[in-house]
């Protein structure tokens, strides 16, 4: 069962990869069915085995590897690990795939590569799996980078368009300097334990090991694999790609940019969390809040539909990337699952609403008109009632409003930071928490706003729209029900009385004991004791940031123009996304090609300069001998006869007869020669 | 183990069928082009075939190297042999080949590269019967090189190279191919100078005593020369760390560095594949190159263990250095071809840093990365040539949106641009993984420096692919046809190489495995 199956599970997407990609647009409607048929296949399966072993098996971890190769006298195995963190994010990683498999029937009909799309759509879910149930880390980088690769391949969907073309260089590139790090980190890894699983690291570790005899390598060796999280949960530094994926189809964005893929980086930091040290983690939890902070004081200024999407979507995987620094593990990772849900909604929310908007826009002849732009749209209420209901609990729920999944996580993910903050001292986390819950919730109520309520900006384009097909609306629905509590915790004030945290718990560190971070217990007492003042904190924020969101936007009491005005740089700040991509764009963009023009140049002029010139004296030299050929030594032969025989008397003590000295000279001259000559 | 097909061992055939081939070629009439181009695809053909029985049956436990007993497929005949010269004894060469660990893979790889150019030849009009004389002795050249276990004899089929590659630049090549044939004939005659030296200076230094007659014999024989015992006594390269150990050793490296090719030797190779044809690219990068790290393999390392040793960190920062300059180079280019010359470079400075960790990781890595260059890099000048045989342009900019044109095309070559790349999943992937493990064990820093190499690389791949494939096609470019049935059948076992390897190495992994491990234990532990 736990062998067989989660390989059935992992191939099937790739099975339904290569059928489309060779024959798919033979198949009657270019094989949507198909790979929609074979991903839902997918799902019931994962669906039945997160019951089994979450059911039955709760406790047990399932492992088992195959030998890959042999090199010298290592041998290296591929295999797969499923507990309850895999057999969640499997149901995670499935549901959501599947239902934008659905989605995508409606919003890409027509497309020009319709069943291109739908191939690699499997070929990222296959990918994406990959990264879940194995138990290695080798084969966690290759699946890693297959996940990179889907991505790219579907942000430059429509590759015709430089900007997309553009996104998907970038977000490919980005990634890799993510990706190198995590690879110097896996080499570390390996040169120090000789595996890659795991488990075996984790062994070794508890057992003393330490990479390089040092403390020192074995909290770079973690922060070098959290590298690797950072690209592909767009960390701050390398946060710049995601906003710019966007240019990929928007249920792409939903599966990819959004649910699935960009939470890996969240689950690999999961599976290596018992070997980071306790520095370590506290860098992570900085990163993670630096992160969600920059994210969300940008989001409160865009007017792309997605953009804002995309840029709350950094800032809560900020939000899970500081859980797991600060020790919240479980409530890290259930903020993981239910932002799927309720992220992959608002994706495919806003793609219901730019497709509408496309196709009223199409119908007057209109191609100017951004479809994305808030600004345009207002209003739709009424017009699209399905997607503007789904839409409005998605929104609660990322609002961390109660009732919802959101607030479950969201609640617990504060709760830990102040609970850390009571035991290290480290105030700063749980404050930008707290205000990013206050941010949030007030982007996404103007997000809200603008696009549903209000009067609409243009009459005649809203006229016009209506509401999406049934293959769209159902999976919203879908979505819209696992944004509430009860999915994850009959209590509602409560995650941790739920099955999810009895199903997820906080794995033991196995850095030596001055290294770790507070263990479970402690940590545990700290947080029941700030559990309560925490949720209500942030009730009051988020309901503060809802009520200043319909302050300003719906009932116009606060101009938001006077807003901006008195903000001054920070809002322009805001508005440009703090520069980051200016800034990165002159150092290393210009850089590296004032650093390749350079090398070119010393290439073609200095390097091939030494050859050509080279080659140029010695033309000149032989021109000079031949010319003492003809002129000086012809003229001089016939006075030579008697000189020869002197010469030659000289020169026999030269001859020793020992081949060796014959050949010391013939390697000496051949130097001097050389020398001369080069 | 022997195998022999009319009482000739094979590996003579597999060496000499391109010369039966040639002297067909040559017997037949200049018209008569198909049966030129048949006769070459058959000889070749059957080299493919033969590498196919010695990957069958060659045995992947012994390890070869330094002992003579465990190589396999060996012949050995006198060839030379003059006896009692004044103060030199001896003088014996013999035609001594046979294969271990080391060879195997690129036996395997010549014979398919050899074959698959014959098939990107098919459309050379010029001067059929001349081009494929040429050609197919290029490729017994550098068949021979790989079996030969006698110096001479690896020298004069070394040397039996270069005057079918200057030619086949000089002649079939674009507007500057006399500028790059000369120059790639100066740089490789200049190497081959400073081999010549470095082998006679070894051949004077070594003697073995002949068990049947207890005669001292002065000897070519690779083998004899790893052997410290045999070097006489007060001979040139005679002792362990002697300054003229080590000037030997820097020769042959120059000469060998000239064929990888290493920064600073490089500048040959961007002109020579500009100007070469198609076909003879393919050749160039595919297996040119390799003869070089091979030489290293074969001849450095284990005759100067000693040297290597000495000069290891030296090697490595030259791969580092190789690596980054010739990737940051290939992102400069806006010459389809020469963007491919640079990622040759830092993709072969791969396998020097590889090789150079000392230890099995980085040499299995080095070794496969000889291999898996060669099929990527193929595909990669078999794509430039697809496009410039329909648009007689290479320029990077004088494309755009193929892949809507051309998606089969377009499929393929992507695949090989994302091996180069090293995804995972592609073959590339694997050699490079293996090569930087080895090194980071050997080399942490370099190491760490070097592997930023995949950014680079990552970078100038995408870029080409979107500057190529994609964005809206020009007019200029609607009329372009995708690929015939020939050019399938030339791309097809190259690609289906890229991703079996890159799933399942080891089928190539097992056939070095062993040797690979005696080569380093043989040079860590000073030859003994």
């Amino acid at each position: 069962m736990f062998t067989q199956l989660p390989i059935i599970i992992l191939l099937l997407p790739l099975l339904a990869f290569l059928i489309m990609i060779f024959f798919g647009k033979k198949l009657p409607r270019q094989g949507d069915w198909l790979a929609t048929g074979m991903m839902s296949l997918t799902l019931l399966l994962s669906i039945i085995l997160l019951i089994t072993k979450v059911g039955s098996y709760s406790a047990e971890t399932f492992s088992s590897s195959i030998g890959w190769v042999e090199v010298g006298s290592k041998t290296i195995g591929f295999g797969m690990m499923i507990d309850n963190l895999a057999a969640i994010m499997l149901v995670v990683v499935t549901l959501v795939s599947t239902l934008v498999h659905f989605f995508s029937m409606g919003y890409m009909k027509g497309d020009v590569r319709y069943s291109r799309y739908f191939a690699y759509l499997g070929l990222f879910s296959f990918s994406m799996l990959g990264i879940v149930i194995t138990n290695n880390i080798l084969l966690m980088y290759v699946f890693w980078e297959l996940v990179g690769i889907s991505s790219y391949l579907l942000i430059g969907h429509w590759y015709e368009k430089k900007s997309a073309s553009n996104a998907a260089n970038k977000a490919f590139i980005v990634n890799r300097v993510g990706d190198f790090g995590m690879f110097i980190g896996i080499m570390i890894l390996f040169i120090s334990f000789s595996t890659f699983t795991f488990e075996a690291i984790f062994e070794s570790i508890s057992a003393g090991q330490l990479p390089f005899g040092s403390e020192g390598w074995l909290t770079a060796a973690g922060i070098l694999i959290f590298c690797g999280a950072v690209g592909k949960s767009a960390q701050f530094p390398l946060h710049v790609w995601l906003p710019d994926a966007m240019e990929g189809p928007t249920p792409v964005s939903a599966l990819i940019h959004a649910a699935t893929m960009v939470a890996a980086g969240v689950y690999l930091v999961a599976r290596v969390f018992p070997m980071l040290t306790a520095d370590a983690l506290l860098v992570i939890a900085y990163i993670g809040a630096i992160t969600a902070l920059i994210a969300a004081t940008i989001a409160i200024t865009q007017f792309d539909i997605k953009k804002v999407l995309a840029y709350s979507t950094i800032s809560q995987l900020g939000y899970m990337i500081m859980a797991l620094g600060v020790g919240a593990y479980t409530a890290g990772f259930m903020h993981l699952v239910t932002h799927a849900a309720f992220k992959a909604g608002l994706f495919l929310g806003a793609g219901s609403v730019i497709f509408a908007m496309h196709a009223s826009l199409h119908k007057l002849h209109d191609h100017d008109t951004d479809a994305q732009d808030v600004r345009n749209m207002g209003g739709l209420k009424s017009k699209m009632p399905f997607t503007y209901w789904t839409f409005l609990i998605f929104t609660l729920a990322i609002s961390g409003i109660p009732l919802t999944s959101g607030f479950l996580s969201k609640d617990e993910i504060l709760a830990g930071t102040l609970a850390f903050s009571t035991l290290n001292g480290h105030w700063l986390l749980p404050l930008i928490g707290f205000l990013v819950a206050g941010l949030t919730a007030f982007y996404m109520f103007r997000l809200l706003i603008l696009t549903f309520h209000g009067k609409p900006a243009d009459e005649k384009v809203i006229e016009g729209v209506t509401e999406s097909p049934k293959v769209m609306t159902i999976p919203l629905m879908v979505l819209a029900a696992l944004s509430l509590f009860f999915f994850y915790s009959f209590n509602p004030f409560g995650a941790a009385s739920g099955w999810f945290y009895a199903a997820v718990e906080r794995p033991l560190s196995m850095v030596p004991e001055l290294l770790q971070p507070a263990t479970y217990p402690v940590f545990y007492q700290a947080v029941s004791s700030v559990h309560t003042t925490a949720m209500i904190l942030s009730i009051l924020i988020a309901a503060a940031g809802v009520l200043m969101a319909l302050a300003v936007y719906h009932w116009k009491k606060i101009s938001a123009d006077d807003l901006a005005n008195r903000a001054g740089f920070l809002y322009k700040a805001s508005v440009n996304k703090w520069y980051f991509d200016e800034m990165y764009n002159t150092a290393f963009l210009n850089g590296s090609h004032v650093v390749m023009r350079a090398l070119r140049w010393f290439d073609e002029n200095i390097i091939d300069g030494i050859v050509n010139g080279a080659a140029v004296v010695t033309k000149i030299f032989s021109r000079v001998s031949g010319w003492i050929d003809t002129n000086i030594v012809d003229g001089l032969v016939n006075g030579t006869a008697s000189t020869t025989n002197k010469a030659g008397g000289l020169l026999s003590h030269i001859q020793t007869g020992k081949v060796q000295t014959y050949l010391v000279y013939v390697i000496f001259s051949f130097l001097v020669l050389f020398v001369l000559f080069l | 183990m022997e195998l022999q097909i009319f009482g000739i061992g094979i590996l003579t055939w597999i060496v000499f069928i391109p010369i039966v081939g040639m002297i067909i070629v040559l017997l037949l009439p200049d018209k008569n082009r198909n049966a030129i181009r048949w006769t070459a695809a058959i000889a070749t053909g059957i080299q493919v075939i033969l590498a196919g029985v010695i990957f069958a049956v060659f045995d992947r436990n012994k390890l070869g190297i330094n002992d003579a007993e465990s190589f396999q497929f060996m012949e050995k005949f006198s060839w030379i042999t003059v006896e009692a010269v004044p103060w030199v004894g001896r003088i014996e060469i013999n035609y001594f080949v046979g294969i271990d660990g080391l060879s195997v893979l690129m036996i395997i790889l010549t014979s398919l590269i050899g074959f698959i150019g014959v098939i990107s030849s098919w459309n050379i009009d010029k001067m059929v019967k001349g081009y494929f004389t040429l050609y197919l002795l290029l490729v017994t050249g550098m068949m021979g090189v790989f079996v030969s276990l006698d110096f001479f004899l690896f020298f004069i089929f070394w040397e039996v190279m270069l005057l079918p590659m200057y030619f086949l630049i000089g002649l079939w090549g674009g507007p500057r191919r006399e500028y790059a044939a000369i120059k790639f004939f100066l740089y490789t005659f200049v190497g081959g100078i400073l081999m010549l030296l470095t082998m006679l200076a070894l051949y004077f230094s070594v003697a073995y005593t002949d068990p049947a007659t207890g005669q001292s014999v002065h000897t070519f024989n690779i083998l004899h020369m790893m052997n410290p015992a045999n070097y006489v006594e007060g001979g040139l390269l005679s002792g362990v760390d002697t300054t003229w150990r080590y000037v030997a050793w820097m020769a042959l490296f120059i000469n060998f560095a000239i064929k990888i090719p290493l920064f600073p030797f490089h500048t040959w190779l961007p002109d020579a594949h500009v100007e070469a044809p198609t076909p003879i690219s393919v050749i160039l990068a595919g297996v040119l190159l390799k003869l070089g790290t091979y030489g290293l393999l074969r001849i450095n390392f284990p005759i100067f263990p000693d040297g290597t040793i000495y000069f290891m960190y030296f090697m490595a920062a030259l791969g580092m250095i190789s690596i980054i300059y010739g990737a940051f180079c290939a992102m400069a280019q806006d010459d389809f071809k020469k963007l491919i010359a640079y990622s040759s470079i830092s993709h072969m400075g791969i396998v020097v840093l590889g090789i150079a960790a000392l230890n099995t990781q980085g040499m299995v890595g080095g070794v496969l990365q000889m291999f898996n260059h060669g099929i990527i890099t193929a595909v990669l000048f078999l794509a430039v040539g697809v496009l410039y045989d329909r648009t007689h342009k290479r320029g990077l900019y004088d494309f755009g949106g193929i892949a809507n044109q051309m998606p089969k095309y377009t499929g393929l070559a992507m695949i090989g641009m994302f091996a180069a790349l090293g995804l995972p999943g592609l073959n590339g992937f694997v050699s490079e993984l293996f090569s930087f493990l080895g090194a980071f064990e050997a080399y942490k820093w370099i190491t760490i420096i070097s592997v930023t190499g995949i950014i680079i690389t990552a970078g100038y791949i995408l870029w080409t692919v979107q500057r190529v494939f994609l964005g809206n096609t020009p007019e200029k470019l609607k009329d372009l046809k995708d690929l015939t049935p020939r050019e399938i059948f030339m791309f097809v076992p190259l690609i289906v190489l890229i991703i079996l390897l890159g799933i399942y190495p080891a089928p190539a992994i097992e056939l070095m495995n062993s040797s690979l491990s005696q080569l380093v234990e043989f040079v860590t532990n000073g030859g003994l």
